[in-house]
């Protein structure tokens, strides 16, 4: 192309080559006051502050603790000796023996303070589990096996801070020492090469082939030889020591005990909790006890027990949550039924080409536009305090705001039907109610009923939402479960299960509505 | 049956069409019973257990029901304006029931916000970032998945799946789940509706990049321009006004839907709204719901009225992916 024509070009179509000035600004002008807006909401919202002061660390625990359970087992040093000892609630039951933590033992003399000491020493041993168990032992064998007030030297391994201390209380009260089978080392394996282990007086961590030596100077300090790895930390110097190890776990190494924290990946005692029969057996095992083993209980069959075992597993809550499922359904089925029946004759009367009285029909219309503006969530609250928490208020709220949705969304569709099949109808003679129901109805109802069934999908939706402010249903207990902040993969299974059903209807009401309209994009 | 008297007047051939009418028809009123059967059986049966299993059964608490609406009377009409404007109260005893001018957010000495319109306008901000951000990432996203822009069917896959996916979940975990880590108030709610808002516009925003004309996009294929130049020149300024309208329609569903954030947590007008009625304060949960109601009108009128300029008088599927 030439100069000349391209400015011939350019002079033939001046209107597309020299625009406006405000047309050709007006782009950056809206993406200006977009990025305007957005600056402010960031100040108004505080954004900045409230992203900062989040608590990230917990939140990565939280999204692990969808998928995945911790078993906490803690190591408190004792003198020579140390305790192992797992939480009350321990996914791995009561009296948990993990393969991934190895102990020794060994004949060790243990030191108990006895009970007038306890006061003064009690700060050293601060397990108040192991105090309780081994307190009432002591007491009762006070003067049977004891071995009479040991000398100093004798503890070889008490560290000399604490040495005196105790000089001074064998005098005052006499402090008990026996000989016992305990734990000398326990090692826990976090998988792979990493692994802590520990021994009184010393704690070793591996970890992507670094090792860390850690001091312990029992109830004063934690020191590490050498410098700490990347993967450790240690606010202040003798402050306790964590070391994280990504999933696998992590650690807090403190100058009393050390912390294990390892995580597994997996939904723990999904069908059956730690105090059934029927835990920790492999899926071939519970089969077999159903189906072939004597009754567990003499009363009820083997699979009624497993039955009812699995419902009423104490972790998940599978019948209690299967319930509250069931009541988001029904919130969601009734609440759109009964707004569908409502609607459909007030639709007639509101529709100004049916009901040719014009009072009439605004009022309608501001009656649907009010009751579709008071929001669900004000009719949840409202039927809420007036019902009690539970699906009857979220089928009210449902049925009063979609009575508003339908009556404007019916009402509309009637505004555009086609007249000739009414006139049709008219013109045999057919008295006016005939009128509607074979020159009308036959052409709204498919619309009516599609447009039904996609807000009974949709509601499904919003009947979650609304339960947890209280009407009821799976929202209340997802709520719940959140609120607490330990029962995330409870959570997680509360969402797929929610998810499914979604899911299930939408393909549902999807095949439905091809049916009636015929398959329109 | 009349049509047997009259079936002697018929052909042969009149008389099979009768009959197979006569079935059609049989068909068919068997199918509307049955249905019918299906949905009463299904509904008493959804209504019982609902009463079953709610806290209050229904016969036995309606007439608390109606008890419940006069105790949501105040005590005299003006003091609806009185809570609604921080207005001091005659029946002021220094309970929280009455303390109207406590919230006022003050501009100047004298110039104040009332608390009511400070929340409201907390909550249409809130929906009002979490629409931007829903609209420039289901943007961006929607290219990728329509079927005329993008070939590699993996990639669609992929991306109409994270879509569902983000409008599925339901908000209420997300912003919980944000409420827990992060604290109490709007970014939690704004992050929920966000991401929700993504999902539900991406998906809108694809289907009507997919009945765009590809006219434009070939000539610009001739002329060598890559896949950017051709997705903004040919693609972009068709369906701006859909997207357009498609994003105020979400406008308005996020406006209801922040102010049930807000009530579970998420700070704004919702929050404010469950307390004063679980509180029982009339006048102030009056005030609220005039507010919200009026808000909620104007944001329907406002975004009609813009929709209808856009787009002129086409006529959408109302709520469509809510």
């Amino acid at each position: 192309m030439t100069e000349t024509e391209a400015n011939a070009l350019v002079a033939r179509h001046a209107d597309v080559f020299h625009r406006p000035l405000m047309e050709r600004l007006r782009g950056v002008l809206i993406i200006g006051a977009i990025a305007f807006y957005m600056v402010f909401a960031w100040w108004l919202f505080a954004v900045g502050q409230v992203l900062s002061g989040g608590n990230w660390d917990i939140a990565g625990s939280y999204l692990a603790d969808w998928v995945s359970y911790e078993v906490r087992p803690d190591i408190e040093y004792d003198g020579d000796a140390l305790d192992v000892s797992f939480p009350r609630f321990s996914p791995l039951g009561s009296n948990p023996k993990p393969e991934w933590l190895t102990t020794e033992t060994a004949m060790v003399e243990r030191r108990r303070a006895s009970a007038a000491t306890e006061a003064s020493t009690g700060g050293e041993t601060s397990g108040a589990g192991f105090l309780g168990s081994l307190d009432t032992k002591t007491d009762g064998s006070d003067g049977g096996d004891f071995l009479g007030p040991a000398a100093p030297s004798d503890n070889t391994a008490e560290s000399p801070a604490t040495a005196p201390i105790d000089i001074e209380n064998t005098a005052a009260a006499e402090p008990v020492v026996m000989r016992e089978e305990s734990v000398v080392n326990a090692d826990v394996s976090f998988g792979g090469n990493t692994r802590i282990s520990v021994r009184p007086g010393f704690v070793t961590v591996t970890h992507k082939g670094e090792t860390l030596e850690l001091d312990i100077a029992e109830g004063s300090a934690v020191n590490a030889r050498g410098p700490l790895p990347d993967w450790a930390n240690q606010r202040a110097p003798g402050a306790k020591v964590i070391v994280r190890f990504g999933f696998a776990g992590r650690a807090e190494i403190e100058d009393d005990e050390v912390k294990a924290r390892r995580r597994f990946l997996g939904w723990e005692n999904f069908f059956f909790d730690t105090r059934s029969p029927y835990w920790g057996k492999s899926a071939n095992e519970v089969m077999g006890t159903i189906f072939f083993g004597e009754r567990i209980e003499a009363s009820r069959s083997n699979l009624s027990l497993a039955w009812s075992n699995f419902v009423n597993n104490a972790d998940w809550q599978h019948g209690d949550v299967w319930l509250k499922l069931l009541q988001t359904i029904v919130m969601a089925f009734a609440g759109t039924v009964l707004a569908s029946l409502l609607a459909f004759p007030l639709a007639f009367v509101a529709a100004r080409n049916i009901m040719p009285n014009r009072l009439l029909n605004q009022v309608l219309k501001r009656f649907f536009d009010f009751l579709r503006s008071v929001d669900m969530l004000i009719w949840a609250l409202f039927f809420t305090r007036a019902f009690g928490p539970g699906p009857l208020a979220g089928i009210s709220a449902i049925f009063f705001t979609d009575t508003g949705t339908f009556g404007k969304l019916y009402s509309e569709s009637l505004e555009n039907i086609d007249d000739k099949q009414r006139e049709g109808v008219r013109s045999v003679g057919a008295s006016p109610s005939s009128v509607q129901r074979y020159g009308v109805v036959p052409q709204v109802l498919p619309v009516f009923l599609s447009q039904s069934l996609y807000f009974w999908e949709s509601n499904t939706r919003s009947a979650t939402i609304i339960g947890a402010v209280g009407a009821g249903g799976i929202g209340l207990k997802l709520w719940e479960a959140m609120r607490t902040n330990q029962d995330w993969e409870n959570v997680a299974y509360m969402v797929m299960l929610i998810l499914l059903v979604v899911f299930v209807f939408d393909n549902i009401s999807n095949v439905l509505r091809q049916r009636l309209i015929g398959k329109q994009s | 049956m009349t049509a047997t008297t009259h079936s002697p007047l018929l052909s042969e051939a009149g008389q099979a069409v009768e009959r197979h009418w006569r079935e059609l028809a049989g068909r068919r009123r068997l199918y509307t019973i049955g249905g019918i059967v299906f949905m009463v059986l299904a509904m008493s049966g959804s209504l019982w257990f609902a009463n079953e299993s709610n806290a209050g059964k229904f016969f036995d608490r309606l007439p608390y029901l109606f008890d419940f609406v006069g105790q949501m009377l105040p005590r005299d009409g003006w003091e609806i304006w009185r809570a609604l404007f921080d207005l001091p109260s005659p029946y002021d005893d220094g309970s929280l029931k009455y303390n109207y001018p406590d919230g006022r957010i003050y501009f100047t000495e004298t110039l104040y916000l009332p608390e009511y319109f400070y929340k409201m306008l907390e909550t249409i901000n809130i929906a009002l970032v979490s629409t931007l951000i829903g609209f420039g990432l289901g943007f961006i996203l929607c290219f990728l998945a329509a079927s005329n822009l993008t070939t590699q069917r993996w990639l669609r896959f992929f991306v109409r799946r994270f879509m569902e996916l983000l409008r599925a979940f339901p908000e209420i975990v997300i912003a919980g789940f944000f409420l827990a880590v992060l604290t109490i108030g709007a970014v939690p709610a704004i992050i929920a509706v966000s991401i929700h808002t993504i999902g539900a516009l991406g998906k809108m925003f694809f289907e009507v990049v997919e009945n765009a004309d590809m006219k434009a996009e070939e000539g610009l294929r001739a002329s060598g321009a890559n896949w950017v130049e051709r997705v903004w020149f040919s693609i972009v300024p068709q369906v701006m006004p859909n997207f357009l309208s498609y994003a105020l329609l979400r406008l308005e569903i996020n406006v209801r839907a922040s102010t049930i954030i807000g009530a579970v947590g998420g700070g704004g007008i919702g929050e404010a709204l469950r307390l004063s009625i679980s509180r029982t304060h009339e006048a102030k949960t009056l005030a609220i719901i005039l507010l919200l109601f009026c808000t909620i009108v104007a944001v329907d009128q406002f975004s009609a009225w813009l929709r209808g300029r856009l787009v002129g008088k086409q006529a959408f599927e109302f709520g469509r992916g809510g």
